[in-house]
């Protein structure tokens, strides 16, 4: 079962839509709002598109972004994860 | 609030002649090109190869690491001009009223080498592998767009497309906007569309000098005129009422826009003649002003041989023969599309600033004496107005009119 952690999250985050603004690089952004970090809706469903096509699962972006902060958004993307692998 | 004076206060400028509005001026001064071979791609098999290139092409490190998985060539150098411009102005968005703030960007091209990038990964893995980003990244208002969110300028916004002549355009656009009380507004154009894809395109106008020699491939005005060379780039800047400008101490004034007009052409094989006449002088009306008081006049210049004669024919009818200086400093740029005409106002401010005219570069050997070349050297002139020109392929002409301040 695929399981995505804040490592692989702000890998691809980075990937997806550049460092993240108002933070020291590798700092720990698991709480820290996106609206902050600069990361906007797109931003969110370019990283849930790279994501599933690393996970090679669909991971359906509609409710993740939604969500204020990256670790609520990992736990939702994991929530999917383990429902798609039962 | 037609009786508002516009003033240009600041200048950005990114150009294959350099980064800053003193180096496009060196340039235009010393004659020294900014045209090279495509090094972009292998170029070898297409008609032709030279290019006007930016130095240092991938502005990365002048834009926001964040910006770049979203942002075309093109809107790096849209973004790096406009923080120029706002800077040699000495504004700081931040310290104003948002809704103050407008811009106005011409776009040609789109933003091609993003979008060829993302067509070839939708041909090659999917639509899956598509960037959301292409959703605007391709887009003719991104560059308003882009600015606007970046240092929070959420007045009146605009994008004009009319080839070459937009960037003149987008400047009388922002004249209007200003004076419908907008105290400041960011204007101008870049393109650049230097991929494979982009240049297929650009080669389709069948006006591109097959030429390798940079210092003979575009020469406009001149016996041996082949076409033009494209480039890349072009520039921004800031236009504010004047009086705005004064009560927030701003720091130079460059030159006042005081004249604009736009025509239309007619379609091909009309017996109606050309508009580019009709622009000059409602340019100049606008301006109130009358020919002799045209000082310079910044051409066109498209190095092709109609064009050239439609151009010069419309100058002699508005100035009479050999009425009035010519100059151009495209053949040193190339063409610029939305960005030529932004870059001939820079020129043609700092000319006004410095009382000099650049020559038109070496080489031009012109096909009759009916215009007053500016040859060889710089010619030294009491300058009091200056008139830009540019058009666009499909009928557009623009004519912009500016004064001393």
């Amino acid at each position: 079962m695929p399981h995505l952690t804040m490592t692989d999250l702000q890998r691809l985050l980075v990937a997806s839509a550049g460092a993240p603004e108002g933070v020291a690089p590798g700092a720990d952004i698991s709480d820290v709002p996106f609206e902050d970090l600069g990361y906007d809706s797109l931003a969110l469903i370019e990283t849930v598109t790279k994501m599933s096509r690393e996970v090679g699962v669909a991971v359906d972006h509609t409710d993740l972004i939604a969500v204020p902060t990256p670790r609520q958004f990992l736990a939702g993307v994991n929530a999917q994860l383990q429902v798609d692998a039962r | 609030m037609s009786g508002t004076t516009v003033a240009v206060t600041g200048l950005g400028v990114v150009s294959p002649t350099g980064w800053t509005p003193a180096e496009h001026w060196d340039a235009l001064l010393t004659g020294r090109s900014g045209l090279r071979p495509l090094d972009r791609f292998d170029a070898s098999g297409y008609s032709s190869r030279l290019a006007g290139q930016v130095a240092g092409h991938e502005a990365i490190g002048r834009v926001p690491d964040r910006l770049l998985p979203q942002t075309d060539v093109s809107t790096r150098f849209a973004l790096v001009a406009a923080q120029a411009a706002l800077a040699d102005a000495v504004v700081d968005p931040s310290a104003l009223r948002d809704y103050d703030m407008g811009v106005v960007t011409a776009n040609a091209s789109g933003g091609f080498e993003f979008t060829h990038r993302e067509f070839r990964k939708l041909w090659q893995d999917g639509g899956d592998a598509v960037s959301v980003y292409e959703s605007f990244a391709w887009f003719y208002a991104v560059n308003t767009g882009q600015i606007s969110i970046r240092h929070g300028m959420r007045g009146p916004g605009a994008a004009l497309v009319a080839e070459q002549a937009g960037g003149l355009q987008a400047l009388g656009q922002a004249r209007r906007t200003i004076r419908k009380g907008v105290p400041l507004v960011v204007g101008g154009g870049v393109d650049s569309a230097l991929d494979p894809w982009g240049w297929a395109s650009q080669l389709s106008s069948g006006r591109v000098s097959p030429s390798d020699d940079p210092a003979a491939a575009y020469r406009p005005f001149s016996r041996d005129a082949s076409g033009y060379v494209p480039g890349e780039g072009g520039a921004l800047l800031v236009l504010e009422d004047l009086a705005a400008a004064r009560a927030r101490g701003a720091g130079q004034v460059y030159g006042l826009v005081t004249g604009f007009a736009m025509t239309f052409d007619p379609p091909p094989g009309s017996d109606r003649p050309p508009t580019l006449a009709r622009a000059i002088r409602s340019a100049l009306d606008d301006a109130r002003l009358t020919p002799p008081d045209v000082d310079v006049v910044v051409a066109d210049a498209a190095g092709v041989p109609h064009l050239d004669r439609a151009e010069a024919d419309a100058l002699c009818e508005v100035f009479g023969r050999r009425g009035v200086p010519v100059t151009t400093g495209k053949p040193l740029t190339g063409r610029l599309y939305s960005g030529g005409g932004p870059l001939d106002v820079v020129g043609a401010l700092l000319a006004l600033r410095e009382g000099v005219v650049p020559p038109v570069p070496a080489g031009c050997d012109p096909v009759d004496d009916s215009l007053d070349l500016v040859l060889d050297a710089p010619r030294e002139l009491p300058l009091r107005h200056a008139l830009v020109l540019a058009r666009g392929r499909g009928g557009f002409n623009a004519a912009l009119v500016l004064s001393r301040a």
